[in-house]
């Protein structure tokens, strides 16, 4: 099993007291797979990933990725292995301003010390982002943007992808047109696939689908 | 409106932080210009104080032609002839520094009544016996008993330094019997008529000579105090551009629930003036304090440079206060006209863009460029073909301002550099990423430039005005001892026992006589190896030395040299007829013109020369025990036999003295650049996270991330300091080569000290990095939370 979660809880301290984010999640997920994670607003969706990707520290129960885990590991152990194993998509796009695109799809390859300048063009080529590689974030339209994310993500060859919302900044046919391309890609490197969605028609689309609510599976 | 401003100002509630900076700034900018303000205004009010004195600025006087002394019986002849004239003796005693005025009571002008004994209840004891001297009570306190004075009586609305006693008295310790200075003229008819030959009447003067002296001087603090309150708005202008960028979204928000642009404007110009009205107070109150730390320091550097007496306590003005309060609002508005520009173009439904601020477009940036280029090129212009103290002053600021723009252009050009050169992928974003925080930084920078280049340039000026001091000093101070003897008779005696025990006996003789219309000072210089061998000469005829023993030339100091445009061959009119230059010599720290002749040419044209200073030359071994000797054989007083070390020693004392402010002031506005560096560094940590939370989810530490960071702060601090070397020592020049020779009247030779610059180098980056050091810290320690808001769908 490449990640698992087992009786995940996540608290956060509010000015009204702590609040549950997760309660007690298990949740596992094969290589190759993917699954989507819906719910509604506080639903304890992104919380799910950010604790998935390293990001984050469970208050309680284990959290495995990879054989590796994150509950106990270290700042830098887990910052390593979100270097290595994990590719990280937002709905926000959080590219690099000052890189461009270029750069910006290399960059994690390279911090991971994975970059494949082929694989990297290829990504390019596919993604539709060859002409646009001497540009800056912030003169890309907002699909654009997306594809480089996708791009960079891919390009260090990750097991687990994680993506927040990829197409919540996007309209719809823009929107399923880079979910088919990060689909299409995932499968091509043998990558595992967490999306978080309030969409059920993307949900859909992928192998399982589990809902969030008040921080449970329901 | 109220809601508006109750909205406005909820934001300083939840920033107390920049709601410090912004007002710490302003306090800050405010408090270095008031405080060298205070320090002018007390200063120029002494002079006015002490040109006042018996009316001097208001009163017509009767003077001789070539500034000498008038005879006695003259000033008889003309009040049998009508004449409503007062005499007055004036000159400063010997040994004391004290400048005594004479006056005759009974004659004085209304007009001068601010001379007590004129009404006072002493005026018997103030005319009869030993007499009375009035003094200003601090003066008074720094005499001693044993200056062989008369009785002393405290006046305190007399200057410092000033005494006033019957003529009678003056004329007797003044050495200046049957002579006066000059005489008042009381206002009124005065009888039809020529005066007398050699006599002429002069309207009194506008400024006194101190005024004019001093002027420079002045104007150097003020320029001082100018550029630590531009540096201080810097802080300003980082805070004020931040606030109105956080708070873009709550414009717009007011904006669309129906307040107008005026309405709008007008609530954030009165919160400004609100802040503005607080800080400036502040500052102003630290202002005094800066000003009541810094005043002995100048009080003592006027009295050292150019011999005018400052009083060492301050008092408030009105005056000074309201321009501090004044220039606080007007800096304000100053720092906050770009954001209320924007605020006044405000697209009511633009999206939010939270780092726009930061991210001015690179063509503003390369306009701002151009424009300090343009400025540079004018200060070049203004250097090289204007003249006087206004365009030395005015090619200084072009070429600061010039500079501090042109700063964004050279950091980006350089970083972009960096960025094309490097290799790896977090050198390459290192790069990159500083790149892109030179507009948000670029203030602060600026600000750091300026003070790093100030710093450069004024400790280079300093650091050469020493050394060269140092080797003058070793030059003009020749003699192993100098003495001077109480009288004329005891100076007889003091020759012909010092003549078989010493290798030389060497005058110093002595009158003061205009020069140019100025007052100025001729020197007897003797013929021999010591002044042949050490003297200072700038310039010369080949046989300068036989010609001045001759009597057939002078020397004249390198002020006057410069001031008159003089060359070799001019000549140069004294009483007893003109005198060819042949020696230009440099004088430093002497702010009158001044000649040498032979001493046979002194005493035949200013026979009343007391023959009272000698320099001995003996071997250095045995000098202390000549002096010995002298106090105890001739009963001199211990002052009056200085060695060589001690006089050296005494004028190195003066030099640092007169440069401790101007170090003070220095330190001051690199700490106000300092926090420019923390406040803009503070601001921008918020608005870094959108950076930095990406690289960090990528697999790179906090830690790492606080590391980066701080050494891209280190970076753009030592870029800042690269670029502020050429600044910084053009700086110099410009202040030994024009600004100096404008003000001073000398030049001086421009040197390099590596292990100074070496030094400031290492403290501009410990500032940088200490100015970092919160910013950093934060980020090691943030929260994932923190970082993880910048995903945030939710928002």
């Amino acid at each position: 099993m490449l990640l698992t979660l087992t009786g995940v809880t996540k608290t956060y301290a509010t000015g009204e007291g702590p609040l549950t984010v997760l309660d007690g999640i298990d949740l596992a997920l094969q290589a190759g797979t993917s699954l989507a994670l819906t719910g509604e607003s506080g639903s304890g969706k992104s919380t799910l990933l950010h604790l998935a990707a390293g990001l984050d520290v469970a208050d309680a129960g284990r959290v495995d990725l990879a054989g590796v885990n994150l509950t106990t590991a270290s700042d830098s152990g887990r910052a390593a292995l979100r270097r290595g194993k994990v590719g990280l998509v937002f709905q926000q796009f959080n590219l690099i301003p000052s890189l461009d695109v270029a750069a910006n799809l290399a960059f994690q390859a390279r911090l991971a010390g994975s970059h494949d300048p082929a694989w990297t063009a290829h990504l390019a080529q596919v993604l539709g982002l060859s002409a646009l590689l001497g540009r800056y974030p912030e003169q890309l339209s907002g699909g654009q943007q997306q594809r480089v994310a996708i791009g960079r993500t891919l390009a260090a060859r990750p097991q687990l992808v994680l993506a927040d919302e990829p197409t919540g900044n996007l309209d719809e046919a823009t929107g399923d047109a880079v979910l088919d391309l990060m689909l299409r890609l995932v499968a091509e490197t043998g990558a595992a696939l967490l999306m978080v969605t309030h969409s059920p028609r993307l949900a859909n689309r992928l192998d399982r689908r589990v809902t969030l609510s008040a921080g449970r599976i329901t | 409106m109220t809601t508006g401003l109750t909205a406005l100002l909820s934001h300083w509630l939840r920033h107390p932080l920049q709601l410090a900076m912004l007002m710490l700034g302003l306090a800050l900018a405010t408090a270095l210009w008031s405080g060298v303000q205070a320090i002018n205004a007390e200063a120029r009010a002494s002079y006015d104080r002490a040109a006042a004195v018996l009316g001097q600025n208001r009163l017509d006087r009767i003077e001789a032609g070539d500034g000498g002394p008038i005879a006695q019986g003259l000033y008889v002849a003309l009040r049998r002839a009508g004449w409503k004239v007062s005499p007055v003796v004036e000159g400063r005693l010997p040994g004391t520094g004290l400048r005594l005025l004479g006056i005759d009571p009974l004659t004085l002008p209304p007009d001068a009544a601010s001379v007590p004994v004129s009404t006072g209840a002493d005026l018997g004891r103030f005319l009869s016996g030993d007499g009375l001297i009035y003094l200003n009570p601090d003066t008074a306190a720094a005499l001693r008993p044993d200056d062989g004075l008369p009785d002393l009586q405290s006046d305190p609305g007399l200057p410092p330094g000033t005494g006033v006693s019957d003529i009678g008295v003056a004329q007797r310790l003044l050495g200046m019997e049957g002579k006066l200075s000059h005489l008042l003229v009381t206002p009124g008819r005065q009888p039809d008529g020529p005066l007398p030959q050699g006599l002429v009447r002069r309207a009194p003067d506008g400024g006194s000579d101190i005024t004019r002296l001093t002027d420079s001087f002045h104007l150097n603090l003020t320029a001082f105090g100018f550029l630590a309150f531009a540096v201080g708005l810097f802080i300003v202008n980082s805070a004020i551009g931040l606030a109105f960028e956080q708070r873009r979204a709550m414009f717009r928000t007011l904006r669309a629930l129906g307040l107008s642009a005026r309405g709008l404007i007008g609530i954030v110009l009165l919160e400004l003036l609100v802040l503005a009205l607080v800080s400036g107070a502040i500052g102003i109150g630290l202002g005094y304090l800066v000003a009541a730390a810094l005043l002995p320091d100048v009080a003592a550097t006027l009295r050292g440079l150019y011999g005018a007496e400052v009083t060492g306590t301050l008092s408030l003005r009105p005056g000074w206060w309201l321009a501090g309060l004044g220039m606080a609002m007007a800096g304000t508005l100053l720092a906050a006209g770009q954001s209320l520009w924007r605020l006044w173009h405000l697209p009511l439904l633009a999206p939010a863009q939270p780092r726009a601020w930061a991210r001015a477009s690179a063509r503003s940036l390369w306009r701002q460029g151009l424009a300090g280029a343009g400025l540079l090129g004018l200060s070049a212009g203004l250097l090289a073909f204007g003249t006087g103290l206004t365009a030395g002053f005015g090619g200084l600021a072009a070429l600061l301002i010039g500079a501090a723009l042109c700063l964004p252009m050279i950091l980006i050009l350089a970083t972009g550099l960096g960025s094309r050169l490097a290799r790896g992928v977090l050198v390459q974003w290192f790069w990159a990423d500083t790149r892109q925080q030179v507009p948000g930084l670029s203030l602060a920078l600026m600000a750091l430039l300026l003070a790093l280049a100030a710093n450069i340039g004024v400790g280079t000026m300093v650091s050469s005005f020493r050394q060269t001091f140092v080797g003058w000093l070793d030059q003009r101070l020749a003699s192993e001892l100098y003495i001077t003897a109480r009288s004329a008779d005891e100076a007889r005696r003091l020759e012909a026992w010092l003549a078989p025990r010493t290798d030389a006996v060497l005058p110093i003789l002595s009158a003061e006589t205009p020069l140019f219309g100025r007052p100025g000072e001729v020197y007897g210089i003797t013929d021999h190896a010591t002044y042949r061998d050490n003297w200072p000469l700038l310039s010369a005829t080949p046989d300068v030395w036989d010609r001045i023993a001759a009597g057939q030339g002078l020397m004249v100091n390198e002020q006057l040299y410069r001031a008159k445009g003089l060359a070799l061959g001019d000549a140069v009119d004294l009483p007893g007829g003109p005198l060819p230059v042949v020696g230009v010599y440099s004088d430093y720290g002497n702010p009158r013109p001044q000649v040498l002749i032979a001493p046979e040419a002194l005493m035949s044209r200013f026979p009343d020369t007391p023959r009272l200073r000698f320099g001995l030359r003996v071997a250095p071994n045995r000098a202390e025990a000549l002096a010995t000797a002298l106090v105890a054989g001739f009963g001199l007083p211990e002052d009056a036999v200085v060695d060589q070390a001690s006089l050296k020693a005494l004028s190195l004392q003066i030099f640092e003295r007169t440069f401790a402010v101007t170090a003070a002031l220095n330190v001051l506005t690199l700490g106000v650049a300092g926090l420019a560096m923390f406040a803009s560094l503070l601001t921008l940590s918020g608005l870094r996270l959108p950076q930095l939370a990406p690289v960090w989810a990528m697999g790179l530490t906090r830690q790492r991330l606080a590391v980066l960071e701080f050494a891209r702060t280190l970076l753009l601090a030592a870029l800042t300091l690269v670029a502020a070397l050429p600044l910084g020592l053009a700086l110099a020049w410009v202040l030994l080569a024009v600004v100096n020779v404008a003000a001073f009247g000398w030049r001086l030779p421009m040197q390099v000290f590596p292990a100074d610059l070496m030094q400031l180098g290492g403290i501009a980056l410990l500032a940088a990095g200490v100015a970092s050091l919160i910013p950093v810290l934060r980020l090691a320690r943030i929260a994932p939370a923190s970082l993880l808001r910048v995903f945030a769908n939710e928002r």
